[in-house]
């Protein structure tokens, strides 16, 4: 039992040391840590949108899991008797007096539900900008377009299982919010009034709803995301991060931190920084404060009935919509509701798809590993701004009632805004945002043929004054003149090589006249030549 | 007794009965009508004769030289001292410029003044009378609750933070309004709002209604559970905030973590 260092045995391995030897004989954790530890993680700040989407599907799925301790998803009726005083003797379903009970009665219940919600709603915004990142510099670009899928499935399903979380409580907006479902559901045609039968297990609202919610809000769709996630990360490692143009950054390489200790670090603090960040504003600002909204029942309703904002742009559509139906041979179709419904659905398909689109468009089949400056791809920042603008108008068309209490204007005239800014808004977007690009991009080819101005006016001995222009930095020189210019495809002859006449396909047409749109010469303004370059340094 | 039942069968006895069965009921009318006018009560038609002068100044630009209306302002006829209570008390009367709805400011008469001009326009036509107190001591919060839900929400929502409707118009928030002026806007239904009287909504449930409005959806008398309350207007501002606070200030510490590399690198 000598415990003494002075022994001549040969020292035993520490405890960690004997644990990661342990680990590595079972699990193979050595070679891949080398293989991977080492793996190298560019900087930018934009970079770090997937982490915080990342970190609060943690904390969301942590703090849900103590939820679920204590919450009943039951539509059994109840009369209340617990601390909430204005609720005494109120009959409600066991789901909403759970939740009464989490926030007035579970130690730090209250912090969790707020935790919980508030984390919902920054993850999904999270995803959200860092979907318009990922658009805006082409980094679904081959390879990436798979996981460019990946990722916007989260996003799908992380809204509905948001949808879902606030539909549980049975408070009066979680009703309102699940009728609203109902009455999409049924404006379907033919299969509409079968598809809410099946999903209420009979009538409005029924019992087996909020059960059934709580099986796919809590397992299903978690499970489903947490599997993407993983694999949306494996995606991520295994394709290496794509990165910006710079000195000694190419296709080939990644310039950065090492995963292993450098960004580990700082993603670890990171994410305690977001826990934090979260905690701070969910212990002083509430959210979806139930208690206020009492338990729901059809026959009530309340104003500022929205729903959270990631679906906003859906009560934007209902809300606009002026109600139209069509009666044919004793059947009604309900346009007001129905059109709306697929109009949320091409929304989402439209950016969904995109990288596809364009991919076809440029016919290029290399890789990209460098992102672009959103100026350098102007037609595609339009788009993309466009598509924004849509959704913000859709948004405020969702809130048109607080925006007309708070700014003192008509609803009705809001609506009118928003019905006519649906069709324009995008339009006007989109030729601003081109434009804007094409003025950078000018300004970018200024600032290399004729350096930066400097502020400094000189004056010439014969009297002239001139602004003193200095020299770009090598580097920057670089960055600015990286990008690929793209020419536009031609169209494939229409005589081969053999002579025979060939059709020429609308595909192709088509293809070849969007691909004008984007790289001709009204989308892009050419970068300096090395010529022009040599003949701008001489001059001066 | 003979006399009478000796001329019961005279031709004018029917006449005569119909008289005074005619007389009755208009003095039990008289009695009983909830009309000040009827009573003559020297006091209270003193207060009549003043409210009439003050309306005139006032208010009959707007309603007419006897309250029949103009194309300014609707007929007061029959509206009652309750109407003019609220409209006076809440300061939306006297109208000041036109616009989509009258709103509410300071009130511009004292309150005896209100209560002269009220007993004028209640001479005017049957309507009904200012409660008293005992009429809005506030009942049962958490019945007001449910009857607040069912019947208010809708237009003032959840926790009468108020709402838009059509037009620039809309149903004002409710916190601060003292028990009476609730009374009387439930049982007037003022502009856009419905009115509920005494048949649909007894007043007990009317109490009820008071107790809710005025504690809890009020942060100054019942305390905001989990931090700020945001106005209590929803998802909306939820979002405003989550974007701005949540993700906002995030993505300024990315920049600032980024930035803070980028520096160490340098060196
Ligand atoms: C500038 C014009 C204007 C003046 C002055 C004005 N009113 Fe009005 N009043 C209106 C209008 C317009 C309405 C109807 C719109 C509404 O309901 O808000 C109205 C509504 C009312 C009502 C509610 C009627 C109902 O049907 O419930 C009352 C009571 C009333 N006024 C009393 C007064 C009294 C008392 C005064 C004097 C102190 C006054 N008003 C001065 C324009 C005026
Ligand atoms: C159809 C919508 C609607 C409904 C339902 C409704 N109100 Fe109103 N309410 C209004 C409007 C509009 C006004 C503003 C009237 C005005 O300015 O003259 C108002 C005004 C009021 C006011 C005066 C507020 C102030 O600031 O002076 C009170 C109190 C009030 N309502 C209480 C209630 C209560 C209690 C209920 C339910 C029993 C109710 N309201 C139901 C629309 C509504
Ligand atoms: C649960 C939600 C999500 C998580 C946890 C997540 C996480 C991440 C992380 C950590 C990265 C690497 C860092 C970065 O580039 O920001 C990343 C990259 C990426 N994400 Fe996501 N993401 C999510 C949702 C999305 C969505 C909604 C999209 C788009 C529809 C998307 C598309 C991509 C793509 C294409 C990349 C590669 C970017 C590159 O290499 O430059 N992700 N994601």
């Amino acid at each position: 039992m000598s415990t003494t260092p002075s022994t001549s045995r040969p020292q035993r391995p520490k405890a960690g040391e004997r644990l990661a030897d342990w680990a590595d004989g079972r699990l193979g954790v050595y070679t891949l840590a080398k293989a991977n530890l080492r793996k190298i993680f560019p900087d930018h700040w934009s970079f770090m949108l997937g982490e915080i989407c990342l970190y609060t599907f943690i904390i969301i799925v942590l703090t849900g899991v103590y939820l679920t301790l204590f919450f009943t998803p039951s539509l059994n009726e109840v009369v209340y008797h617990g601390s909430y005083k204005p609720m005494t003797g109120v009959r409600m379903s066991e789901a909403f007096k759970t939740t009464l009970d989490i926030t007035f009665d579970v130690r730090a219940g209250l912090l969790m539900r707020q935790i919980h919600h508030w984390s919902a709603i920054v993850f999904v915004a999270a995803m959200f900008v860092h979907m318009m990142r990922i658009l805006y510099t082409g980094a679904f670009r081959k390879p990436r377009e798979v996981n460019w899928l990946f990722g916007f499935l989260l996003l799908f399903l992380g809204q509905f299982d948001g949808f879902m979380g606030y539909s549980l409580p049975d408070d009066l907006l979680s009703g309102t919010g699940i009728r609203f479902l109902e009455g999409a559901v049924l404006s379907v045609p033919i299969v509409g009034t079968y598809l809410t039968l099946f999903f209420f297990g009979g009538q409005f609202p029924g019992t087996a709803f909020i059960p059934r919610l709580f099986t796919i809000h809590i397992l299903v769709i978690p499970g489903i995301m947490a599997g993407l996630v993983v694999a949306h990360l494996i995606l991520v490692f295994y394709h290496k991060h794509t990165q910006f143009a710079g000195p000694g950054r190419s296709e080939r390489n990644v310039v950065g931190m090492p995963l292993m200790p450098v960004y580990m670090a700082k993603a670890g603090g990171f994410f305690f920084l977001v826990f934090g960040a979260l905690s701070l504003i969910s212990a002083f600002a509430q959210v979806n404060p139930i208690w206020a909204y009492g338990p729901y029942r059809p026959d009530q309703v309340t104003t500022d009935a929205q729903p959270d904002w990631y679906m906003g742009f859906s009560e934007g559509l209902i809300r606009i919509m002026p109600g139209w139906e069509i009666h044919f041979l004793g059947h009604t179709l309900e346009l007001g509701v129905f059109i709306p419904l697929v109009v949320f659905i091409l929304v989402l398909v439209a950016i969904a798809v995109y990288p596809f689109i364009e991919s076809w468009i440029t016919g290029a089949k290399r890789e990209h590993h460098l992102l672009d400056r959103p100026r350098n791809a102007p037609v595609r920042t339009a788009l993309a701004t466009a598509w924004l603008a849509l959704y913000l108008v859709l948004l405020l068309g969702g809130g048109n009632d607080l925006f007309a209490t708070h700014f003192n204007l008509s609803i009705n005239a809001i609506t009118w805004f928003v019905r006519i800014g649906f069709f324009v808004l995008p339009v006007v977007v989109f030729i601003v945002v081109k434009r804007w690009c094409l003025g950078l991009q000018r300004r970018d080819r200024d600032k290399v043929l004729h350096g930066r101005e400097t502020g400094v006016i000189k004056r010439l001995p014969h009297g002239e004054f001139i602004e003193v222009h200095e020299r770009l930095s090598q580097e920057r020189l670089h960055e600015l003149t990286a990008h690929d210019q793209l020419k536009p495809l031609e169209l494939p002859p229409a005589v081969d090589e053999a002579g025979v006449e060939r059709k020429v396909t609308f595909g192709e047409k088509l293809r070849a006249r969007l691909s004008a749109a984007y790289y001709g010469e009204h989308s892009q303004v050419a970068k300096p030549t090395t010529k022009e370059f040599e003949e701008s340094t001489h001059h001066h | 007794m003979e006399y009478l039942s000796a001329r019961r069968r005279h031709p004018l006895a029917a006449l005569v009965a119909l008289l005074i069965a005619l007389a009755a009921t208009g003095g039990l009318y008289a009695a009983l009508a909830p009309t000040q006018r009827a009573q003559a009560n020297p006091a209270q038609s003193l207060a009549i004769d003043q409210g009439k002068r003050l309306y005139d100044v006032g208010c009959a630009s707007c309603h007419g030289p006897s309250g029949q209306g103009s194309h300014n302002g609707p007929s007061l006829v029959g509206v009652g001292a309750a109407a003019v209570d609220f409209q006076m008390g809440t300061g939306r009367m006297p109208a000041q410029q036109p616009g989509a709805q009258v709103p509410k400011k300071r009130p511009v008469y004292p309150q005896p003044q209100i209560d002269q001009i009220a007993a004028y326009v209640a001479s005017l036509g049957p309507g009904p009378a200012i409660p008293n107190p005992s009429q809005y001591t506030p009942g049962d919060m958490a019945n007001g609750g449910q009857l607040f839900r069912t019947n208010c929400a809708q237009c003032h929502n959840f926790a009468g933070s108020g709402g838009a409707l059509s037009e620039g118009k809309f149903a004002p928030e409710l916190r601060g309004v003292s028990p009476k002026h609730i009374y009387e806007a439930m049982l007037t239904g003022p502009q856009n709002m419905p009115s509920f009287p005494d048949t649909t909504m007894p007043e007990p449930q009317k109490r009820d209604i008071i107790a809710y409005v005025t504690s809890a959806t009020d942060p100054a008398t019942f305390p905001s559970y989990g931090g700020l309350s945001l106005g209590w207007l929803g998802p909306v501002p939820e979002g405003l905030f989550g974007w701005i606070f949540g993700l906002g200030v995030l993505i300024a510490a990315s920049i600032w973590i980024a930035a803070r590399t980028a520096k160490a690198r340098k060196k």
